[in-house]
Order: C-alpha cells, then structure tokens, then sequence
C-alpha cells in the first residue's frame, strides 16, 4: 500500500505542494494530472525519497520515506521526469549496473535483465551509448531501469513522453499487464492516457488535490456529459422548443456546423424526450447522437477554476 | 555485488570511458618526469633519494586533482542522474565514500605509474626503500586532501568549469596556508591565536617531514582529518543543494 499523508513542499516562499494526502492499494494504476507547474514532479521525487518534505510523508509497504528511507527506496521502483540517466554508458552496462545497485543477483539478475529488455523493446540499442540515444530510446531506457527489479510500487513521471504512437500503445500495454498487483502512479499530460490505462485519476493545481475519481466519474463532471446534439439546421422553433423540454439548462446553435445541443443538468437522461419530441415535430434531423463528457474539458474547467 | 562496491566500479569505469583519463596519466608522468629531472635537480644532488620527485606533489596535484574531481558531483546534477542515484537504496554517505574512493584509486594508478622513478634511483645507487614507501602512502593521502575539497566543490555547482576553478583557488589556499604569502593576508585582521590556526592547515607544512620519507602521525591524523572534513560537508552540500 502507498500512503501519504499531508504532504508539503515549499520552495522559497511558494507553497508547490499543499497538504496532499491520499492512499493508493495494489492493482490500482493512478494517473497524476494537473498544469505545468502544479508540483506533480515535485511530490513524486519526496514519494522516491529524493526531496524531504517540509511536512508530511509517504509511506511505502510501512516503510516510512523519511525515516525508513532505504527500506522504502527498495521497494519502490523510479522514473524521474525527463529519464536521466548515465550518459557515458552503453544501455547493457547501464541496465547492469542498476541491477546491481538493487543487489540482483545470479540467475534472478540475468533473468530480469533479459525480461526488462525484451518488455521494453531495446534488443536494437544494447551495445549503443545512452547519449547516443534518441528521446524516445531514452525515456524507455530509463522505463526499463525503473522496472528492473520488479517493484511493489512504480513511479514513473511522464512515462510515455516522447515515444511515438506505436511505443505508447507498447508501454501503455505494459503498464497494464503488471499493474494486478502493483501500485502504479503516473504523472501524463496525454488524457486519452488516463482513460486507457488508469483505474483512478487526480487532478491537482498549485499542489491542491481537485478532485479524485475513476476516470468514468470524471469525465460525468463535464458539463457536456450526457447532452445530446441533433444535427439539423434551425428553422426557428428548434432552440426554443429543446429550451422548454424539463432537464435541459442551455441549448447551444452552431449555425457553422449545423448542429444544435441541448445540454442538461446531469440527473436526467434527455436522449429519450429528445427524441420523442424530434418524431412529434418532424423536424428534418440528420442525426441525434449523445455526448461523453471528455476528461480534457473537465480538466479546463476544474483547473481554470482552481487557478483564477 | 553490493551497491556500494556497483557505484565504485561505475565511477572508476567512468573515468576511462572519456580520454580524460589517458590524458591525465600522461600530463601526470610527463610533468613528474620534467620536474623530478630539471627543476628538481635529480642527478645534480647525486643523492640515492627521491626526495626531488615528492617534492613537486602538492604543485602537480594543485591542478591534476582538481580536474579529477570536477566531475564527480557537477555532472549528476547537471545531467539530472543525481535524482536517480539518491533514489536508489544506498545512503548519501554510501555514495559519496564510493565515489570519493573510485576517483581517489584512479590517483592511485597514476602514482603508482610513477615506478620507473623507483627502479632508476634503485638502479643508481641504495636508497632507503621504507622511506620511499612512506613517502608514496603520504603523497597519496595528501592526493585525497586536494580530492576531497573537490567532492565538496563540485556538489555546489553544476558547472564542471566553476567546479575545476574554484577548487584550484581553494586548494592554493591550503596548500600555501602556512607561508607568509597566505599569513599576511590574515595577520591584519584575525586574532594571532588564529593566524596560527591558519598557518597549522597547511598542505606543504605537513608534506615536509613526509617527502623525506618521514610519516609521522601527526601528519597521517592531518590529511585523514581533512578527507574525513571535506567528505563531510560535501555530503551536507549535496543533501542541502539536491533540489536546485
Ligand atoms: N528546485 C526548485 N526551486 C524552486 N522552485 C521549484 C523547484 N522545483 C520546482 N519548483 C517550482 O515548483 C512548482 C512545481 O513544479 P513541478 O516540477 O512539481 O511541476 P509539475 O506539476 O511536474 O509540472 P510539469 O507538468 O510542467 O512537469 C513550479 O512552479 C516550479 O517552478
Ligand atoms: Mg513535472
């Protein structure tokens, strides 16, 4: 289990991160969403035991990150943002010798080594020198050392930034096969992320916890969820009538794309009376369709509130 | 492997894996060489010693060290893999012994490349092989004192260049600390009872009785005291500058 607990960091006289708590169980993959500069970056590296909080902790498995600091370090498996890693090495030498900072040994070492190499796709880069490496070789380099060792609990901090569609689908891939019965934060500005592999979502802002929820739960927050468009041109009385249906709060005409939605308070499904009164009237529809609210919109509007 | 012993091959390894270190062999023997023989009047004393080759140590390290150490903390932190090493299970102590270890055994092979020196004053007449031995283990423990004010300065800055530099003048300090050159900047203004403090920390005062092949213990406590000192606040630098 991984449990933090009021968590505070302050850099000069700016609070970054604001009393966060929250505990995350095995089998859970969540993802840590928030603008540039909410201090995502800043809370995983005490999480990992590099920064001290100035208040709060994290424990890790009950190992205390601040008392217990390589207990927890042992347990925990970390990518830190940007992926630094030796760049005069050669990528095997690397992987190596992080194997032995863990103290893998023997038989176990030399499997997990081929395991991690296979997983993340680096059989074509092994004699090559990090530096040498392209940006998204880099970032899974550093993946591979982060999983090396087959941790309890991951951090990864921006996992799939850079990698090209086909490696983010791969990771993606990756981090849901081990995440049954691992713990699993990550940190990602790629929404359609969070909908594919995170079972739970954070969004914080000037190092505030938001809002925390499954990313189904989120996404009803948006203001756009569950309302309906119909695909028309108004002739006049189309606005007006949707406006007086009971559950609809505003109807909007985009006379451009020639669609007009009526969008609801959130407690009543509007699809069915919407569509009864389109067959009442008539009215020359091209197509009705529902909405999903899309966590991007609710990320907007939850942020901007936040930070205004 | 532990992590400890893993983190000292790495940086040991490291070293080769630039010409920096191939570089720095051959500055250090060629310099041992031209000041052993010219500037140290070696056939002129006609003496079976070789106290003409230790004297130039403090000069060689003065700017040989340095270099050596500019790297080890600067570069972590300029290259972010400082954030990965303190987040692996080993303790910031662990690390910065390993490290300080691994620069300090390269020095090792660099003075220990010195041997023709030994076998051509073997071959010329009887020296005193113990006093030649104690005056290679002080040199080397002298070698980690210049070391250590580097591991210390290269954790304040990312900057190697920074590093290098002000290490150099820190280490011109200590070295000259107990000749007038440095005493008179203080005799002005600190009390006598610390200008003697001063001029009790220096490098060349405490080289003196060891580069005739005398090691004395109050030397040995001296340079050991300074690695221990130097290592210690690099270590409360490190952890006090690892967010910037
Ligand atoms: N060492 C530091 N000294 C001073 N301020 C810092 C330091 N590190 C981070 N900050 C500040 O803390 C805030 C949070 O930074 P952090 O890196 O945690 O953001 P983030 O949420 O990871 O953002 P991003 O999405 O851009 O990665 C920023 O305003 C940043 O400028
Ligand atoms: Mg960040």
């Amino acid at each position: 289990m991984l449990e933090i607990e009021g968590l505070c960091k302050r850099f000069d006289e700016h609070l970054v991160v604001n009393d966060l708590s929250f505990t995350v169980q095995p089998g859970e993959v969540l993802g840590f969403l928030g603008p540039n500069g909410a201090g995502k970056s800043t809370t995983m590296k005490m999480i990992a035991g590099f920064l001290r909080p100035d208040a709060g902790t994290a424990r890790i498995g009950g190992a205390d990150i601040v008392n217990d600091t390589l207990q927890a370090q042992s347990k925990l498996g970390y990518l830190p943002e940007g992926a630094p890693a030796y760049g005069d090495m050669r990528v095997d030498r690397f992987l190596e010798f992080m194997a032995d900072m863990r103290s893998l040994r023997g038989e176990l070492r030399r499997q997990r080594l081929a395991s991690v190499v296979h997983d993340v796709h680096l059989e074509s880069v092994l004699a090559q020198r990090i530096d040498t490496l392209s940006k998204g070789f880099r970032r899974r380099v550093g993946l591979a050392q982060a999983i090396l060792h087959d941790p309890d609990v991951l951090i990864l901090d921006e996992p799939t930034d850079g990698l090209d569609p086909n490696q983010k689908h791969e990771v993606r891939k990756l981090i849901s096969n081990m995440s049954a019965e691992k713990i699993i934060v990550i940190s990602t500005h790629i929404l359609e992320e969070v909908e594919a592999v995170c079972s739970r979502a954070m969004i914080i802002a000037n190092g505030r916890l938001l809002i925390d929820g499954t990313p189904l739960e989120l996404a009803k927050r948006s203001r756009l969820h569950g309302a309906v468009t119909l695909q028309m041109k108004d002739s006049g009385e189309a606005v007006a009538a949707l406006q007086d249906l009971p559950g609809v709060v505003t109807v909007e005409n985009d006379e451009a794309l020639g669609e007009i939605t009526a969008i609801g308070n959130g407690s009543q499904n509007l699809l069915a009376s919407i569509n009864d009164l389109v067959r009442e009237r008539s009215w020359p529809v091209d197509g009705v369709y529902q909405k999903h609210g899309r966590l991007d919109e609710v990320f907007r509007s939850i942020t901007r509130e936040a930070l205004t | 492997m532990n992590a400890v012993t893993a983190l000292f091959r790495r940086e040991f390894h490291a070293y080769f894996a630039t010409p920096l270190a191939y570089i720095f062999l051959v500055i250090f023997l060629v310099l041992t060489g031209v000041f052993t023989f010219y500037l140290g009047s070696f056939y002129e004393r006609s003496q079976a010693d070789l106290e003409s080759f230790f004297t130039f140590h403090p000069w060689l390290y003065l700017f040989l060290v340095p270099a050596i150490a500019m790297r080890l903390w600067a570069e972590e932190r300029k290259s972010g893999t400082v954030e990965l090493l303190l987040t692996l299970p080993i303790s910031m102590w662990q690390a910065v012994i390993a490290k300080f270890l691994a620069a300090w055994s390269f020095i090792a092979i660099a003075l220990a490349l010195t041997f023709p020196m030994w076998i051509t004053v073997n071959y010329l007449g009887a020296p005193d092989n113990g006093a030649i031995l104690a005056a290679y283990i002080g040199s080397l423990l002298m070698a980690g004192s210049y070391l250590a004010i580097g591991v210390c300065i290269s954790a304040t800055t990312s900057s190697q260049v920074i590093a290098f530099i002000v290490t150099v003048v820190v280490c011109f300090f200590f070295t000259l600390a107990g000749y007038p050159l440095v005493l008179e900047a203080f005799r002005g203004w600190l009390p006598d009872t610390l200008v003697q403090l001063v001029a009790s920390l220096g490098f060349l005062s405490h080289f003196e009785a060891i580069k005739k092949g005398v090691l004395d213990l109050r030397d040995v406590v001296y340079f050991a005291a300074m690695i221990g000192f130097w290592l210690y606040a690099g270590a409360i630098v490190i952890d006090f500058k690892k967010a910037d």
